[in-house]
């Protein structure tokens, strides 16, 4: 997996295709049924060995420099916090680099999709947890953020 | 919507602002409260209640705010997610409103590891800047997250925390940037015991002409001894002391106090002249004692009066 670390383009660019390759299935890709089951276990299974995936059911990992936010201790979506070591490891789990210090380096190697590291990414519906992300990606019913939220 | 909170008033009308952090009580006597807000005296322009910080418990953030407020003193109410879901954290911040607190400091806060219940459930459901956001929405929509109305809605003069002293050095004036964004009407920051850090990182906050959105206060405080800054910077998290600091410390042996003290009024003298400083916040820790004569040497004293708008 060093080679997707030490390259996050190629994460993006496998994005950016998966995107385009599933854009004209998307009538079909709907929540909790068959196909959202083989969804689930497909992402568990990729996203998982890639990034320690831990299935929030909302994927922003293109807008957080390929590398999971939700693998940080304490799940931030806008990091890092201000607790981060002199050696740019977490507070919490010392021996852990620092998710979003690696998060920000990642960023600045991804042409397409690196700047949207300065977006504000809104709170996490807690009910996507274990969905497909990438169905709900595509589902319009599907809101990823609160109503409230937009301005 | 302006809070008019003295603090808001006191840097809006151009003047170098002054905080200070009391020290919450392990008892349940709000005497002990205002026993120690009253070392501090009239020396500063808002108090923070800080919000169990190092995750360790003490009085809530919100009853030392609000027995701060009763007695008159500005507060700066300090909330954090590690303890609370959006539904409690909204819940507070009407609170606050309706208890006359006007700042709020918003914190993702320590992890739980840290304190003295490392075997807490954390809940960070929202983060800092997401807390920003929706004190905003609360705030300027009158609206809850669920879109719900609220009237009134709360007054609310917000703040955020920053620390220019840790990695990605060069992430943190873009996080900034987020947290103005985000909702930040002022900034307290970690502890600037690296000046010539907090200038390098003023320059970019002032080229980015950030410091015109926002006001940012510069964390101080008095070290007592080269043990407590080797402890300091061992054991709190995010908090960086130069070794060139903690040798002054310890060649002045006995005399460490005063020497911490003598540095706490220099970094004070030395941070009014960085451009886009709009304050100081001040941590004495179990030092609250010495805070006046800190900001008199510091030339900060007598803390100007501003009119109530």
């Amino acid at each position: 997996m060093k080679i997707f670390h030490k390259r996050p383009v190629l994460l993006e660019f496998a994005y950016a295709t998966t995107r385009v390759c599933l854009s004209p299935f998307r009538r079909w890709l709907r929540s909790g049924g068959f196909i959202e089951a083989v969804f689930v276990q497909g992402e568990k299974i990729t996203k998982g060995i890639v990034f320690d995936c831990k299935m929030c059911g909302d994927c922003v990992l293109h807008s957080t420099g390929m590398t999971c936010p939700m693998t940080c201790p304490k799940n931030l979506r806008n990091g890092p916090c201000g607790g981060v070591l002199a050696n740019g490891h977490c507070e919490i789990v010392p021996e852990m680099m620092c998710v979003w210090v690696m998060a920000w380096e990642r960023s600045k190697k991804m042409p397409a999709y690196g700047a949207q590291i300065e977006n504000i990414l809104p709170p996490l519906d807690r009910r996507l947890e274990n969905s497909s992300a990438w169905i709900n990606d595509f589902r319009d019913d599907v809101k990823t953020s609160p109503l409230g939220w937009t301005e | 919507m302006k809070s008019n909170s003295r603090l808001e008033r006191v840097l809006d009308s151009g003047h170098f602002a002054v905080t200070a952090e009391v020290l919450p009580p392990d008892g349940s006597d709000p005497h002990a409260v205002l026993e120690n807000a009253r070392l501090f005296g009239h020396s500063v322009d808002a108090i923070n209640a800080t919000d169990a910080s190092g995750a360790n418990v003490h009085m809530s953030n919100v009853a030392v705010a609000a027995t701060l407020r009763q007695a008159g003193y500005d507060v700066v109410a300090q909330l954090s997610c590690r303890d609370r879901n959006r539904i409690a954290l909204q819940g507070e911040l009407l609170g606050m409103a309706a208890l006359g607190i006007r700042n709020v400091l918003c914190l993702t806060g320590d992890g739980v590891g840290t304190g003295d219940h490392p075997e807490a459930k954390p809940v960070f459901d929202l983060d800092s800047i997401t807390l920003l956001r929706t004190a905003r929405i609360l705030r300027d929509k009158g609206q809850f997250l669920s879109g719900r109305q609220i009237d009134p809605p709360p007054n609310l003069f917000l703040g955020a925390a920053s620390n220019p002293f840790v990695p990605p050095f060069d992430f943190r004036p873009i996080r900034l940037k987020k947290k103005i964004e985000a909702g930040a009407n002022f900034i307290q920051t970690q502890f600037c015991f690296d000046i010539q850090r907090l200038q390098t990182f003023m320059t970019q906050v002032v080229d980015m002409g950030l410091h015109e959105k926002v006001f940012i206060l510069a964390g101080v405080g008095p070290l007592r001894s080269a043990k407590q800054a080797e402890w300091m910077r061992r054991n709190i998290p995010g908090v960086s002391i130069p070794d060139t600091t903690i040798m002054r410390l310890k060649d002045a042996g006995k005399k460490s106090r005063t020497e911490g003290q003598e540095i706490c009024v220099e970094s004070i003298q030395r941070i009014q002249e960085i451009e886009g400083v709009a304050g100081i916040h001040v941590m004495a820790y179990k030092q609250e004692e010495v805070v006046p004569e800190i900001l008199k040497a510091g030339g900060l004293l007598p803390r100007p009066t501003v009119s109530e708008a």
